[in-house]
């Protein structure tokens, strides 16, 4: 199989998934933090695994990454991705503790990081039934993994089903921005790599069958 | 090859070659295995950044022989020979193989950074090529440098001292 030369309509049906996706999940989380949301126009993009990482900012680049195998008819992983100051910020939002750091304090964290798992399963909840719903592929997030470290570490995890077939990855790119006219506002990225065996099914499951 | 007095930069599945006083580094490393070979004397290194065990479990007819274990190593044995490093003076520090999400299912894929560090140790005693020191497992990510002059390789983990092995 060959991903390299996705046609543009292709990349057109993929970024509808993404943004399809991305609606709910912008959803969820305005109702979660009673803030408006925006979301962008997200890209899709064939690249390599060290671009990947330079897409968020370098593989050395410390990031909350929180990674959701799907499970079901068209496996994959999910990542949201969000800058230290972001997830803090998010906490901040969702505990009313103004004071919560990540990595500074001596405060109990367990339960910030049980909201930062909350938020996940949310966010990440609502973009696979969009998903889900739109393609009639049953897909089922697993519990969330919650990584806090360099982004190259946290994302090959992600990388490893693919790099068996493939040098590079498709990544259907979901940014969502939290609008307010405060200075703070959070930027998430969503990653979706489905597994190499699920693009077929996905094509499919939208009535596009010359995917070879 | 550089000369000069720069930071060589190894990608994920790559590997390049380094002579003093540059220094070689690769950021990132999480399930992956970052093997260091170097020849003390020479002042002769090279660094590989290796994703996956087997190459035998690709599934690719024309595969990335950087990315694997078994096949990232030879390449790396031999551009170190080609370029002046004698077999018998090679040594080798490893460092990564974590296991970076503690997943609940057992898929062996899951295990995959102690599976690399296996694999490593594997090849290089099938090589001759004796482990000087190594950083391996936990669940924490590793940027790791390499200076040929003094034969330190530096370990740099989030929030936590660098520190050399």
């Amino acid at each position: 199989m060959e991903y390299l030369h996705l046609t543009s309509y292709q990349k057109d049906v993929l970024k509808e998934i993404g943004n399809i996706g991305a609606g709910n999940a912008a959803t969820s989380l305005s109702k979660l933090l009673d803030k408006k949301i925006e979301m962008n126009v997200p890209s899709v993009n064939v690249v390599g695994y060290d671009e990947l990482m330079e897409l968020i900012g370098g593989p050395e680049e410390i990031i909350v990454g929180l990674l959701f195998r799907i499970h079901g008819e068209a496996p994959g992983t999910v990542y949201l991705i969000l800058k230290v100051e972001e997830a803090e910020y998010l906490v901040r939002q969702l505990t009313n503790d103004q004071d919560f750091s990540l990595f500074e304090g001596k405060q109990d964290k367990e339960m910030s990081l049980s909201a930062l798992h909350e938020i996940g399963n949310i966010v990440t909840g609502s973009y696979l039934t969009a998903l889900s719903d739109f393609t009639k592929i049953n897909m089922q997030p697993s519990v969330p993994y919650l990584g806090i470290d360099m982004a190259g570490a946290l994302l090959t995890a992600g990388l490893l089903e693919i790099s068996k077939v493939i040098d590079y990855a498709i990544i259907i790119d979901t940014e969502i921005k939290l609008d307010d006219q405060v200075k703070e506002g959070i930027k998430g990225n969503f990653f979706l790599l489905p597994d190499p065996e699920s693009f077929p099914k996905i094509f499919e499951a939208l009535g596009i069958n010359d995917h070879e | 090859m550089n000369k000069t007095s720069t930071v060589v930069k190894v990608g994920i599945a790559d590997l390049n070659l380094v002579i003093a006083p540059g220094t070689i580094r690769t950021s990132g490393l999480g399930s992956c295995v970052g093997v260091v070979i170097y020849d003390a004397t020479k002042k002769i290194a090279g660094l590989s950044h290796i994703l996956l065990p087997d190459s035998s479990a690709a599934k690719q007819v024309k595969i990335n022989p950087f990315k694997y274990a078994d096949t990232a190593i030879p390449c790396l044995v031999n551009s170190l020979l080609e370029n002046g490093a004698r077999k018998f003076a090679l040594k080798a520090k490893i460092a990564g193989g974590a296991q970076m999400f503690q997943f609940s299912s057992g898929s062996d894929m899951m295990r995959i950074g102690p599976r690399n560090t296996e694999a490593v140790e594997h090849k290089l005693s099938e090589l001759n090529i004796s482990v000087i020191s190594m950083d391996v497992g936990g669940n924490v990510g590793r940027t790791i440098e390499f200076d040929p002059q003094t034969g330190n390789l530096k370990i740099k983990k989030v929030n936590k001292e660098e520190f050399f092995i």
